[in-house]
């Protein structure tokens, strides 16, 4: 077996009395291209929310090449992580909103630039040239000195990828990054992720409506209802053959509405 | 914004009137209103810059995640908006010396206008810190950003574009405030046309002269405020 990058072990969630994560155990492998689908409310942003630590859960334990990430080994023991553990563990992370965030007030060059320099104590130089890369790389290298406001929703969205790509993650995660975009940007975008995907190691974590481009780039592919996996497996068995009866009518459904 | 053409053209026919009926007045009096706005313009600035410190510290403050830090925060800002200025201002002038404490009128003057101004604005910079949508915050936290670096370079650039509107009113306020620093012996711009009132009985003059000096530096602030409101929403775009 492959080296294991992410372990969720009997995470649970909840919101005062509702249970949003239940028990989830999820092992996502190194260089594992894994994508989240299911109906809205089943939980899926926060199984994303509590591995980026937006989120902190009831029970349960997050780990990170074998490291605990919502808890810390002290002398032996597990203990409530500290905000220096967190700040540790979250640079192997980073996040793709579904609503950009990117910051209003600074050009694109500077999203990029400025996180990198705070937060990994990069030179400002070093910081600069990494990010003219990365906005190239996504094709917006013409738009350096643009504010968010300036752009299209693809435009912001691949802006985001490159912010996130600065920071030097080796965990990518995905939002439902086309779910805020016009129809005619989603293409822009998914081309972005998919290179991602097929030329680069990172270990990705999605969550998507985008049906078809879940199938395309994925490895893998969990169904999720009411806080629990339904179903698992590659594109081939859980989109085109599903076995159990909520992921076909949920997929049925999803077919319909296109 | 736009700059209402009302409030251009109203000051100016004010001036072109007063100009043909009193103009032989005015000499009497002016100059003495001039040395008064001087006390005036001398005790509203450093207090205006004051309160603005006082509004940021109190408003971080009061949402600092340090228990202490809120206690006084909260201390301050209740205290200074439940008395009267006028009452503040007889405190730090009147009351403080009886507890060996010796204020100059000036210093009192300028404590007292910028800690209750100062008082508003924290509440002010609070509501627009809070108005900072929770995504800024979250894309902090992914990004790794330091808490510092977070607030001086991500949340309160926004946050006080954000608060200016609110603090131009706040500012306008101030402004007005400081006609009651005569209560502690200064001779500003009110407390000058009392006087000259006194003296040449030009009341109706006086007063209109009066009023319109307030009216145009309230002018002064409020144009300032749209300016700089203008300058950093340029990029921003609609939110």
């Amino acid at each position: 077996m492959a080296n294991e990058k992410i372990r969720f072990e009997g995470v649970t969630k909840r919101f005062g009395a509702l249970t949003v994560l239940d028990k989830l155990d999820l092992s996502i492998n190194d260089g594992e291209v894994v994508t989240i689908i299911g109906p809205s409310g089943s939980g899926k942003t926060t199984v994303l929310r509590c591995l980026m630590t937006l989120e902190s859960i009831e029970d349960g334990l997050i780990r990170i090449d074998g490291e605990p990430l919502n808890k810390m080994e002290s002398e032996g023991r597990l203990v409530p992580a500290s905000n220096a553990h967190l700040r540790r563990m979250r640079l192997k992370l980073g996040m793709v909103f579904q609503s950009f965030n990117l910051f209003p007030h600074l050009t694109v060059l500077q999203n990029c630039v400025e996180p990198p320099i705070f937060a990994l104590g990069v030179t400002r130089d070093e910081a600069r040239s990494r990010a003219q890369e990365l906005l190239d790389m996504v094709g917006m290298g013409d738009k350096q000195a643009h504010y968010p406001a300036q752009l299209s929703g693809g435009q912001q969205q691949r802006v985001a990828i490159a912010r996130t790509l600065a920071m030097q993650p080796e965990i990518l995660v995905f939002d439902e990054p086309t779910s805020a975009l016009d129809p005619e940007t989603i293409e822009e975008v998914t081309s972005v992720i998919r290179s991602l995907a097929v030329k680069h190691s990172y270990t990705m974590l999605m969550v998507t409506h985008q049906i078809a481009f879940a199938h395309d780039i994925s490895d893998r592919i969990c169904f999720f209802d009411k806080g629990r996996i339904v179903e698992q497996g590659p594109p081939a068995a859980v989109i085109d053959a599903p076995t159990e009866a909520r992921t076909q009518q949920f997929l049925r459904k999803v077919a319909q509405a296109r | 914004m736009s700059r209402s053409p009302i409030a251009i053209l109203v000051p100016l026919a004010f001036l072109a009137g007063l100009y043909f009926a009193v103009f032989s007045s005015v000499a009497q009096f002016l100059p003495a209103l001039l040395n008064g706005l001087t006390v005036t313009v001398s005790v509203a600035v450093p207090s205006i810059l004051l309160a603005y410190a006082i509004s940021l510290l109190a408003g971080l403050g009061r949402l600092s995640s340090i228990a202490p830090l809120r206690w006084v925060s909260v201390v301050y800002i209740e205290v200074f908006r439940g008395v009267s200025l006028l009452v503040v201002l007889f405190w730090l002038y009147f009351v403080l010396p009886e507890f060996g404490l010796t204020l100059s009128a000036y210093t009192a003057a300028l404590l007292g206008v910028s800690l209750n101004a100062g008082a508003y604005g924290a509440e002010i910079v609070r509501g627009a810190v809070r108005a900072e949508p929770k995504g800024q915050y979250e894309a902090c936290v992914t990004l790794n950003m330091p808490p510092l670096r977070k607030y001086a370079r991500i949340i309160l650039p926004q946050a006080l574009v954000i608060a200016i509107p609110a603090m131009t009113n706040m500012t306008i306020e101030l402004l007005k405030g400081t006609a009651l620093v005569s209560a502690v012996t200064l001779v500003d711009l009110t407390a000058a046309g009392v006087r000259q009132n006194q003296l040449t009985y030009r009341t109706v003059e006086i007063f209109s002269v009066l009023a319109l000096i307030y009216f145009c530096l309230a002018q002064i602030v409020r144009f300032s405020g749209a300016r700089l409101e203008h300058v950093f929403n340029r990029h921003l775009g609609e939110r």
